[in-house]
């Protein structure tokens, strides 16, 4: 689905374009009166070497008050609905409102849904038809220091739901979305944010209202325990290959429930994501993925070395007791990740 | 010091021996380090600037070689972050702003009847100042790599490092010190050169008017440049504050903007478009000044409206403080503050709206003269027509949430200072070229340059508006295949090689013309009295200050009649030709020095270039943590700052008995 | 002739009237103040933004000893007196009185500046420091760039003084530079004023 701010999708996005298509046409009316305008004149009044010259005129009065009154009465018809809309969009959620609180981290964004209390990276899954309300929750910037570097600032776009807002660390900034039909619509980061700011995308993926109870029972469900010598090798890799100390995995038995690490994302349910490492490389596990060789390569590349396939990235190169991680310890946490569903 | 007669009276005391004698030259290469000549100061800002416009302009082509395809590979995510950041520093702080003010400098004496700015040292300073802040910024790709955070370097980014992972964190961090210290340092440096040249200004167009010359008199440029010089006065030391607080925080963590120690990274963004939005009218209102002076010589009809636009002007300066939240109406700052700033954003459509209305009306029922200025006056109120309408869709605040931070606002504002600013001031080099360097430019080739530049920029940046509105954020090294992003950005790269293209045909003719026959006094039949004397100008400008009796004094003197009604008939023998280039009117200079006229001119100095380099030297103190070395750094930039002052404050005067 | 300012003393002593009958330097310098008056209202500002930000570290009411800094707030308000009577001196031609109160408002520029010396080493003894919270950074930016302020007004003062020793200052050539530079000075005290407004008399909590 194409993510153009002038297609809508949704009743936020709709509103926000309805002013456009007011003020569109007045500019475009505008353009072609000042051209049509200044063609005439060059052609009109173009010297054709005549001997006496033109009359200095030094002014009209009344033609300057009328292009002075004139603009500002077009003005005062764009800015009536403007200030309207803005107070529209700016109330306060409707008491069925579904809130979701949003993280940018660097360079990703976790979704946290207090109410169903599951946590997703990158994939912001939302029921149709249901306003949906975003707190962009920079309130406690030193949960997300990374490196001891302060969190930045990022900007949260959905353009076929919903023009941007920042999301401000120190500070809580509100939006609100909404789908009218179920869909896939890209979103990216639109505040410059570093190295990778071009490789801050997530997607948001509208279910109808059943659909979206049942992702929201199957993202409460606890990972499986493994169930083969592989996957068995890879569950116990991902304790001493250290990448327990930055994602968490709901039903690794080496992590504690009370304690989950939030510096990575969230990877309960990888293998239920369509993309990975901020939404840029397809899933090998992904339904839609277009070539999964390619995939796999990629996603091996990752847990090797992050950074080098994506500038910037926090997550730290993958060593096993001190050495980097071989092929078969690949196989085997990637066996592992597949069977987090 | 801009004396007319020798001072009568004589020393009473002995004489002061400055350091070392004044120096008295005016002509060769380094009479040029030591001017004091607002001509030559002048000039020197032109240069300078065109040189800056090459290097921004080769990282505008880095920029598009990188997104002339999907996942480009010509720049790393760290190096094009470095490069676009530059881009924006380069083409604001040294090749627009500088280029108004080598106009201001260069015409505002002239255009005035005074022989020279109010404070002739003060204006080499600024220059210098400018020239070390340019050197200063860009020598930071000698060591840790120049600023990345993007012109506006809000925070917290801009405390944190490229690259965390890949280096030890502390390793990061200081890399980014270093960065970020080039960027703070490096602008206050240049704002201090700005300061010192707007209350030069402000004080050359209050005090030193030729006789007769009311300020509702004053050519409009020179009501531009004083507009202008206003905003510089008041809007530069809210960004010095703004980066001293930057440097604060970077080199000795005063914690204004970190988040973690209770800063707020908003106040950044205020304190800068606080700075920021006056600063865009900085950059255009030398611009339209130059279109008012070359619409109505081409048009053979005075300035329609000329209150109007002067007023309008005057409306905008004022209105461009109240608007600088709209570049902030995706931070969340509430739906009262977002209605009044969209509201005061529509507002300044309105005098914009009366300034071109004003052109269209100079035009009509003249007898218009398609040169090469003209044409690119007219690019300027045609393609600013543009950028203004897209920027009255920024002022739909709940439709500019989905604008902002695309490619469809770097369409508007390269509409607007490249298609506005630096249209008007091409034209206006095409125009004045002839009296700062006596001969014409080439017209064919100024034509070229014209329309391959008309093409080129509108290939380039015409496509940038649907980029953005489909979905392109800007700032992003790479994008992905199939976003359907390809198409625009071949064709935008295409265009950024047009305007490159351009440039250089602009080059060709000035090296073209530099054997052009002798221009004259007046070559373009103009209207205002810096056309009044010799081409170039002598270095007193007049033998005698003119007497100004009416807006287009030149004209007037050219041709009789002013009413309104009758056509004008020239007088006898007015105007110029070949064999008598000053014309009886323009009778104004004799060919003899100031000396042998008896006018006193200031005398050059090498101060103002001793001065200017204490600060980067000071500056680049602030990059050690060692505190000695800190302090050495300071101590020495310090003295030859100081000192120089002094030395300035002391100096001899180059004649013996004055 | 070729002592403070002589060079750039412009067209008012040359017989050329300027516009406004103001001389360029004096002209020059209330632009100059104009321009200065957004600086310090930007470092204002941001003071009273940050007022409350004190990271739990302390506050204006842990550290700021007012009566100290008012009897030092006196002494600068009083050093505005002595510029006025050093220019009043060379009004009337009384050179001894004029080295003498400029001698003197140089002091009292001084003994401020010693007191905010003292009193920026006690608060970094008792921990509050440029790095402790908004608050702090804040407040020693603000007094600190005023202090600035006032060692270039003290730097200006004595050079006039020494030079007025040597003869270099006379009443008809250098009244205005000791306007310019009086009004400089005035223009530093005011702010002062606003400042320890701002900083010691508004009440925080």
């Amino acid at each position: 689905m194409p993510a153009d701010a002038l297609q809508p999708f949704g009743p936020v996005a709709e509103a926000q374009d309805a002013l456009w298509d007011l003020a569109y046409p007045i500019a475009i009316g505008v353009f072609v009166l000042v051209f049509a305008g200044l063609a005439y004149i060059l052609v009109r009044f173009r010297d054709k070497g005549q001997e006496e010259l033109p009359v200095q005129t030094h002014g009209n009065t009344r033609l300057e008050i009328v292009w002075t009154i004139i603009p500002a009465l077009i003005l005062v018809v764009i800015a009536i609905p403007t200030v309207q809309t803005i107070f529209d969009l700016a109330r306060e959620p409707d008491p069925d409102s579904l809130i979701i609180d949003v993280v940018g981290k660097q360079y990703w964004w976790e979704f946290r849904y207090e109410e169903a209390g599951i946590w997703t990276a990158s994939e912001l899954h939302i029921p149709t038809g249901r306003d949906i309300y975003i707190r962009l929750d920079g309130s406690e910037p030193g949960n997300t220091t990374v490196y001891g570097q302060p969190p930045v600032m990022h900007s949260f776009w959905v353009p076929s739901l919903a023009g941007k807002r920042d999301y401000v660390p120190g500070a809580i900034r509100e939006m609100r979305i909404q789908a009218d039909e179920p869909g896939v619509y890209p979103g990216n980061c639109a505040e410059f944010c570093g190295l990778s700011h071009a490789n801050m995308r997530f997607t948001v993926i509208a279910h109808s209202p059943e659909d979206y109870e049942a992702w929201v029972a199957s993202q409460q469900e606890p990972a499986l325990l493994a169930q083969d010598e592989l996957v068995q090798q890879g569950q116990e890799l991902f304790v001493s290959g250290a990448c327990i100390g930055c994602h968490n995995i709901t039903g690794h038995p080496d992590v504690d429930p009370d304690a989950p690490s939030r510096v990575g994302p969230d990877l309960t349910h990888f293998a239920a994501r369509e993309a990975f490492a901020g939404y840029i490389f397809d899933s090998p596990f992904g339904e839609q993925v277009e070539d999964p060789d390619q995939a796999m390569e990629n996603l091996r590349a990752w847990i090797r070395n992050s950074s080098a396939i994506k500038p910037g990235s926090h997550m730290p190169a993958t060593q096993v007791d001190g050495a980097p991680v071989d092929g078969e310890q690949l196989d085997a946490i990637i066996a592992y990740l597949a069977t987090l569903e | 010091m801009t004396a007319i007669a020798e001072n009568p009276s004589t020393g009473t005391l002995p004489r002061r021996r400055g350091i070392f004698p004044r120096p008295t030259k005016t002509t060769g290469a380094l009479s040029w380090l030591t001017t004091v000549d607002h001509k030559k100061i002048g000039i020197m800002y032109g240069i300078g600037a065109l040189i800056f416009f090459v290097v921004g302009g080769l990282e505008a082509l880095l920029i598009r070689a990188q997104l002339a395809t999907p996942n480009g590979e010509v720049l790393s995510a760290d190096l094009y972050n470095q490069v676009f950041t530059m881009h924006g520093l380069t083409m604001i702080f040294f090749v627009v702003m500088p280029l108004g003010a080598a106009f201001i400098n260069y015409l505002l004496p002239l255009q005035l009847g005074a022989r020279d700015v109010a404070f002739p040292r003060i204006n080499a300073v600024s220059l210098w100042i400018w020239v070390v802040a340019g050197l200063f910024v860009y020598s930071s790709f000698f060591f840790e790599g120049a600023p990345n955070g993007s012109w506006v370097s809000y925070f917290p980014q801009a405390l944190v490092g490229p690259d965390p992972a890949g280096n030890l964190a502390s390793d990061a961090v200081a890399i980014q010190q270093s960065r970020m210290l080039f960027y703070s340092m490096g602008l206050q440096i240049a704002g201090v050169a700005s300061l010192a040249s707007a209350v030069n200004f402000v004080t050359t167009v209050l005090n030193m008017r030729a006789p007769g010359m009311t300020l509702m008199r004053m050519p409009v440029f020179s009501w531009m440049s004083f507009v202008t010089a206003f905003l510089l006065l008041f809007a530069m030391p809210v960004i010095g504050i703004a980066l001293w607080q930057m440097m604060f925080q970077i080199r000795f963590a005063g914690p204004f903007f970190d988040p973690l120690n209770g800063g707020d990274p908003v106040l950044w963004e205020h304190m800068f478009w606080l700075f920021g939005h006056p600063e865009v009218y900085i950059m255009i209102l030398p611009a339209f000044g130059i279109v008012s002076e070359i619409l109505p010589v081409f048009s053979r009809k005075p300035l329609f409206g000329y209150s109007a636009i002067v007023f309008s002007g005057i409306a905008i300066g004022f209105l461009g403080w109240g608007v600088w939240a709209h570049h902030m109406f995706t931070a969340g700052l509430g739906p009262v503050a977002d209605s009044a700033f969209g509201i005061a954003t529509m507002l300044i459509a309105v005098p914009t709206g009366i300034k071109i209305f004003n052109w269209l009306g100079t035009m009509w029922g003249g007898q218009i003269r398609f040169t090469t200025p003209m044409l690119f006056a007219i690019g300027l109120v045609s393609m600013f027509t543009i950028g203004g309408l897209s920027g009255v869709t920024h002022s739909l605040v709940p439709h500019d949430t989905q604008q902002h931070d695309t490619y469809y606002v770097v369409a508007h504002f390269h509409y607007v200072l490249f298609g506005g600013a630096l249209f008007g001031l091409f034209g206006g080099i095409y125009f004045w070229f002839p009296k700062a360097f006596g001969r014409l430019l080439n017209e064919r080739i100024g034509k070229l340059h014209f329309w391959s530049m008309l093409i080129g920029f509108n290939l380039t940046f015409a496509p940038m508006h649907l980029l953005g509105l489909n979905g392109m954020p800007r700032r992003y090294y790479t994008y992905a295949d199939g976003m359907g992003w390809n198409f625009w950005n071949a064709v935008v790269s295409i265009g950024s090689l047009v305007i490159a293209l351009s440039f250089a045909i602009f080059v060709i003719n000035i090296i073209v013309s530099r054997n052009n026959p002798p221009a004259g006094a007046d070559p373009w039949d103009a209207r205002s009295v810096e056309w009044l004397t010799s081409s170039p100008p002598p270095v007193h400008n007049f033998d005698d200050i003119p007497v100004i009796s009416d807006n287009d004094e030149l004209w007037y003197r050219k041709y009789a009649s002013t009413s309104d009604e009758d056509a004008p008939v020239r007088v006898a023998a007015g105007g110029s030709d070949d064999e008598n280039p000053g014309g009886p009117y323009g009778d104004r200079v004799s060919g003899k020095t100031a000396k042998e006229l008896g006018i006193h001119m200031p005398d050059p100095s090498w101060f103002p270039l001793l001065l200017s380099l204490g600060l980067p030297i000071a500056a680049y103190g602030v990059f050690f943590e060692d505190r000695i070395t800190m302090t050495a750094f300071f101590a020495v930039g310090g003295i030859l700052t100081f000192g120089s002052m002094l030395g300035w404050a002391l100096e001899p005067s180059a004649e013996e008995d004055h | 002739m070729s002592t403070v300012d002589a060079a750039e003393h412009g067209a008012a002593d040359h017989g050329h009237a300027t516009n406004l009958g103001m001389s360029n330097e004096k002209l020059g310098m209330w632009t100059f103040i104009g321009s200065e008056c957004l600086f310090f209202g930007a470092m204002i500002a941001t003071y009273l933004l940050y007022l409350n930000r004190t990271n739990g570290g302390l506050t204006a009411f842990d550290v700021f000893d007012i009566p100290f800094t008012s009897a030092s707030t006196f002494i600068l308000l009083m050093s505005s007196l002595g510029m006025v009577l050093a220019l009043d001196a060379l009004h009337k031609r009384d050179m001894r009185g004029f080295q003498t109160w400029t001698l003197a408002t140089a002091v009292m520029g001084m003994v401020f500046l010693a007191g905010q010396k003292y009193e920026f080493a006690f608060f970094v003894e008792e921990g509050f420091k440029l790095e402790t919270s908004p608050f702090s950074v804040s407040f020693f930016m603000l007094t600190g760039f005023h202090g600035i302020h006032v060692t270039v007004g003290v730097v200006m003062l004595v050079i006039l003084w020494a030079l007025s020793l040597r003869g270099g200052i006379t009443a008809d050539k250098h009244t205005e530079t000791v306007e310019l530079v009086g009004l400089y000075w005035h223009f530093v005290d005011i702010v002062w004023i606003v400042i320890f407004t701002v900083i010691y008399l508004i009440p925080v909590g």
